[in-house]
């Protein structure tokens, strides 16, 4: 068969208006009363949640909420998003800091009268700039050090409550074909970041806006997270990294670090045979837990932004069956409602009971005035103290120029 | 207006008509996709475009000055001039001797081309996730582990030690693996293009085959596909991000080691952290750089040159 130019140009010229006539806009068709609303959540990796979302938008009566579940960079989707009008109503982000003070994210803080206090205040300072709330807390995510009650038990070693004794602990239950410890593949610097500094007693960011570790015990604590790498106890290179309790469960490591979100499948798998434990103390410092939290935010850009308000309200911070049906009944979080994480009945046992009294008693929030520019240039030295052995009192200097001067920039901002 | 000249300018007009149809929409795309963002990153370079396109903050030649003090952005710049140096020839040799070989091949000749150019095919993303999740997995039921467990070695956390850098390993690899196929292909079709009475008069002139012929007829002849080929790969060498991104990087971050200048950028400014006036400082460097070395390159190799 032969096809003619012409006939070929025509086709393509049909072609191209069917694909322009497509009605994609990612707004749904769900016709609810008033305006629609597109709202963005990262793509959860427990079933069910994405279902849950979808249930909860279409519960809304007040607009039309299409909701949008974004695989992939998700904060790089939404930071681009941002700069146009065509991105989401309603998100779910930091928001960053450099959002709020460029004006891409509105002000929250009157959905929050009368029950402030109920929100968590780790995972709500990180929201709150200028005295004013930016982000209404989600739900509480936190990292923990899972171990294998057996394999502790067998080689006599107990749960180390120092970061020394994690060291000690760690070199004693590597065999041959276990390691004692999994903190990612890159051999930690990645899921622990800033936790060792505040397990040393110190902070990134101090509460007047200067940096938090420029002192001698930030050094010696990254020292010792190099002997762990250098004594060969540290799992590297598993298939899944630190986030999958796989390594774990499976046996290639007698202790992990990883999310309370693995605490189920960890369950699952091991029956009690495990417990957990804070980041441990190191110096004169205490034991800690890291915790985070997505904030529902509003774009400034938003066409309906009195509407979109009213949503994140209604989901946020009326609909107190949603938000506890969203951290407990898929995966595993801690609802950032302190009345709601009290009540939970599956919080109240076991190693989750463990993990609600950690983090309320060992919480910290990676604090607002940390920046990306802040974080790569501590995390490339971290990695370069733990994995090339450099000078952890040269490197963490070089670190402390560069986030001053990314604080001052912050800083001057109005 | 004589009445002959109608039809010949009507013709013309024509053809200016159905030049604009077929040129027209490219050209359109080609300025609206192309053009105007990259003229549009070049102003941004020089504003201060925290989470902004449209900034009024202008700084001059602040950002320059602070990326070309980053000690992180050189290093990467560095190191990739290094990978350059290094991957460019490794893949020229490489192709060029899978297209002799293939070439010379009598039998199953479709077999074996499609077999080369098939991992052209793959997506990096893809092949980036097979070599760290299979092949070059640190634990010891990994592919190159197994290997090495059975003359008795210890497993290797390919991705994870820095010394020896073996992550190197991994990444050239899969880098070679992807794109040799694709520059064998262009060799063949420079290979079959040379006159097969070159050869014979080689012959009779009593060159010996082999090296003698390859270095006195081939190569001379592949010139202007070999000008092309290294121009190529310079260009993909400078602007890896997919492979690198896929291999190291994790949910917090890359590590400050083999990263390219590309990822660094990403992780600073374009990425989470919207630095868009400093991340488009970053973009210019590494073009300027990318232009200065393949017009260098494309003047000392003569690209363009008529072949006499």
């Amino acid at each position: 068969m032969t096809i003619s130019r012409r006939a070929l140009l025509a086709a393509g010229a049909g072609a191209g208006l069917l694909t322009a006539c497509g009605s994609d806009t990612g707004r749904g068709d769900d016709t609810g009363a008033g305006p629609r609303l597109s709202q963005w959540y990262h793509q959860y990796g427990e079933t069910g949640t994405e279902q849950a979302v979808e249930r909860y938008a279409a519960a809304y009566r007040k607009a039309g909420v299409s909701v949008q579940w974004r695989p992939g960079n998700y904060d790089q989707q939404t930071a681009a998003a941002l700069l146009t009008g065509s991105g989401p109503d309603v998100f779910e982000g930091g928001p960053t800091l450099d959002q709020i003070q460029s004006g891409q994210v509105v002000d929250l803080s009157h959905l929050l009268d009368g029950v402030k206090d109920d929100f968590n205040p780790a995972v709500l300072t990180p929201k709150t700039y200028d005295g004013r709330i930016w982000g209404i807390p989600q739900v509480i995510d936190t990292q923990l050090l899972y171990y294998r009650r057996s394999v502790l038990g067998d080689a006599a070693v107990e749960p180390p409550d120092t970061l020394d004794a994690l060291v000690d602990a760690a070199g004693r239950l590597t065999t041959k074909k276990v390691k004692g410890l999994f903190l990612g593949n890159d051999g930690g610097a990645g899921a622990l970041g800033a936790t060792p500094l505040y397990a040393a007693g110190l902070r990134l960011v101090t509460e007047d806006g200067r940096v938090g570790f420029d002192d001698p015990a930030a050094a010696r604590t990254l020292a010792r997270l190099h002997r762990l790498y250098a004594d060969g106890s540290l799992l590297l290179g598993a298939p899944a990294d630190w986030p999958d309790p796989s390594a774990f469960v499976q046996g290639l490591t007698a202790m992990q670090w990883s999310g309370l979100w693995a605490l189920p499948q960890v369950r699952r798998e091991l029956g009690d045979d495990f417990g957990v434990l804070p980041f441990p103390e190191d110096g004169s410092g205490a034991p800690v837990v890291p915790v985070g939290a997505y904030g529902a935010a509003v774009s400034a850009r938003s066409a309906h932004r009195a509407a979109a308000e009213d949503f994140v309200k209604w989901l946020w911070v009326e609909r107190t069956d949603y938000q506890e049906d969203f951290a407990l009944s898929y995966g595993f979080h801690i609802p950032a409602r302190v009345s709601l994480a009290k009540n939970a009945d599956r919080l109240k046992t076991g190693a989750a009971a463990e993990a609600v009294r950690l983090t309320t008693e060992h919480g910290y929030a990676q604090a607002l005035l940390w920046t990306p520019a802040a974080q790569t240039a501590y995390q490339d030295a971290l990695n370069r103290i733990i994995r090339s052995g450099a000078n952890p009192e040269s490197e963490l200097r070089a670190v402390v120029g560069k986030v001053s001067a990314e604080l001052d920039r912050v800083k001057r901002k109005p | 207006m004589t009445a002959d000249a109608g039809p010949a300018r009507r013709r013309a007009r024509s053809r200016t008509r159905w030049f604009w149809i077929f040129v027209g929409p490219f050209a359109l795309g080609l300025g609206l996709f192309t053009y105007l963002p990259l003229l549009w990153s070049i102003a941004l370079s020089f504003f201060d475009a925290h989470n902004t396109v449209t900034p009024t903050d202008f700084v001059g030649l602040d950002n320059y000055t602070a990326m070309l003090s980053d000690d992180a952005f050189l290093d990467s710049l560095r190191t990739f001039l290094v990978f350059t140096a290094f991957i460019v020839p490794t893949t020229y040799a490489f192709s060029l001797s899978l297209a002799l070989m293939v070439n010379r091949v009598r039998r199953a000749r479709a077999f074996f081309r499609s077999v080369f150019f098939l991992p052209a095919a793959c997506s990096y993303v893809v092949a980036a996730l097979v070599w760290k999740m299979s092949v070059f997995s640190g634990v010891r039921f990994g592919l190159a582990n197994t290997v090495l467990g059975w003359s008795g070695g210890d497993p290797v956390a390919w991705l994870s030690v820095t010394d020896p850098p073996w992550y190197w390993l991994v990444i050239v690899t899969v880098r070679l693996w992807l794109q040799a196929g694709f520059f064998m292909i262009l060799f063949l079709a420079g290979l079959q293009r040379i006159d097969p009475a070159l050869y014979e008069a080689a012959a009779v002139d009593g060159a010996r085959p082999g090296r003698q012929v390859l270095r006195h007829i081939t190569l001379p002849q592949l010139r202007a596909t070999s000008v092309a080929v290294v121009l190529l790969l310079v260009i993909n060498a400078f602007q890896a991000f997919d492979e690198f991104y896929n291999l190291l990087s994790d949910a917090r971050g890359y590590p400050p080691y083999a990263r390219p200048p590309l990822v660094y950028l990403y992780y600073t400014a374009l990425g989470q952290g919207q630095n868009l006036g400093l991340g488009s400082a970053g973009a210019v460097i590494l073009s300027l750089v990318i232009a200065v070395v393949t017009v260098g390159q494309a003047r000392r190799l003569g690209l363009g040159r008529r072949e006499r």
